[in-house]
């Protein structure tokens, strides 16, 4: 987060050096482009507000904690699919998970398919791509999600 | 179009409020959870589109038609995955800069690449990611998720060329 900051601030500081009109122009698109997608922004971040109310950490840990290359794994790809957690909430749950006696198999699941598939950021997705190539990229990303998945099970020795 | 769109958010803000007056647990749970997210997405979102922005202005389209674009090759795909290792935020950055590459001249293919890795591979989250679960966890995810994600980017490009689908035409 803090090099983001580093970066957009310096690379402000050399645009407004290098030409001050054209840094206005910079500002002027940004604010622009913004603005104009912040009510998909809105809907997305409703849509993950009401999914984690239903879907809570509990509930993932209890879920996951079934049998691997079952039932588990296809709690762990759907909850992972329709919701939506930065990095560092999903990866500690996932730590919590693995000391719970969790599958590698059933958290490769949940954190594959959370970090490929956008159900919830389909609002903000087809405003840029269209409808139809969100639908197709979000389904090549679970099949995706599976495979690894799969591998992540054979690697460990937890399924065949 | 736009304007279920409005009632949707006039609606849940409505929902919260109404939370709010009585004291209606689940709603004020939601709108917990709402803030918890939007102050996350506030802290990436204006720095991120402000670089977006210095981007259209300052960089020729040539540099990206060169090495993004139609005759980028192979080396296409390496750049858009180190692009997208250092994307900050989640995917949800990576579709507007995704956009503005196309826009410059990206091809189909290295956009796809740019935002199926920028999902999996943020160094950040990939570091996170190997202290909690292991090395050997993240280091097979990254060897079948990244190959995957390039070879369907392909397939996926060649299947809009065939169709005729592009990002404007549907917008």
């Amino acid at each position: 987060m803090k090099y983001l900051y580093i970066v957009t601030s310096v690379s402000m500081i050399i645009s407004i050096i290098a030409d001050w009109k054209k840094t206005i122009k910079a500002v002027k698109i940004s604010l622009k482009k913004m603005f104009k997608i912040m009510p998909n922004f809105l809907q997305m971040l409703i849509m993950v507000a009401i999914i984690l109310y239903f879907i809570p950490d509990e509930v993932i840990v209890k879920y996951l904690g079934q049998s691997a290359g079952g039932i588990g794994t296809i709690f762990g790809l759907s909850f992972g699919t329709v919701t939506m957690m930065p990095g560092f909430i999903a990866f500690p749950l996932g730590g919590i998970l693995l000391d719970k006696g969790v599958s590698y198999m059933n958290i490769a699941a949940f954190t594959t398919t959370l970090m490929i598939v956008g159900f919830v950021t389909f609002p903000v997705e087809k405003e840029y791509f269209g409808v139809k190539i969100t639908v197709l990229r979000n389904i090549i990303g679970f099949f995706i999600a599976v495979i690894v998945t799969l591998i992540i099970g054979l690697f460990f020795g937890e399924v065949f | 179009m736009k304007n279920k769109k409005n009632i949707i958010i006039i609606g849940f803000f409505g929902f919260i409020f109404f939370s709010l007056v009585i004291n209606y647990s689940p709603g004020l749970k939601i709108g917990e959870n709402f803030l918890d997210f939007a102050i996350s997405m506030l802290k990436v979102l204006p720095a991120a589109f402000l670089l977006i922005g210095l981007f259209e202005v300052w960089v020729d389209r040539e540099i990206i038609e060169k090495h993004l674009g139609d005759d980028s090759g192979l080396k296409g795909y390496f750049w858009s995955i180190l692009l997208a290792s250092t994307t900050v935020g989640g995917t949800y950055v990576a579709f507007p800069i995704a956009y503005t590459l196309y826009q410059k001249g990206a091809k189909y293919s290295t956009i796809f690449t740019y935002v199926g890795a920028a999902a999996l591979v943020r160094i950040p989250m990939t570091l996170f990611e190997a202290s909690f679960l292991g090395i050997k966890f993240t280091m097979i995810r990254l060897g079948t998720s990244l190959p995957l994600i390039i070879i369907t980017s392909i397939l996926l490009e060649k299947y809009l060329k065939y169709k005729e689908i592009d990002f404007r035409k549907e917008n």
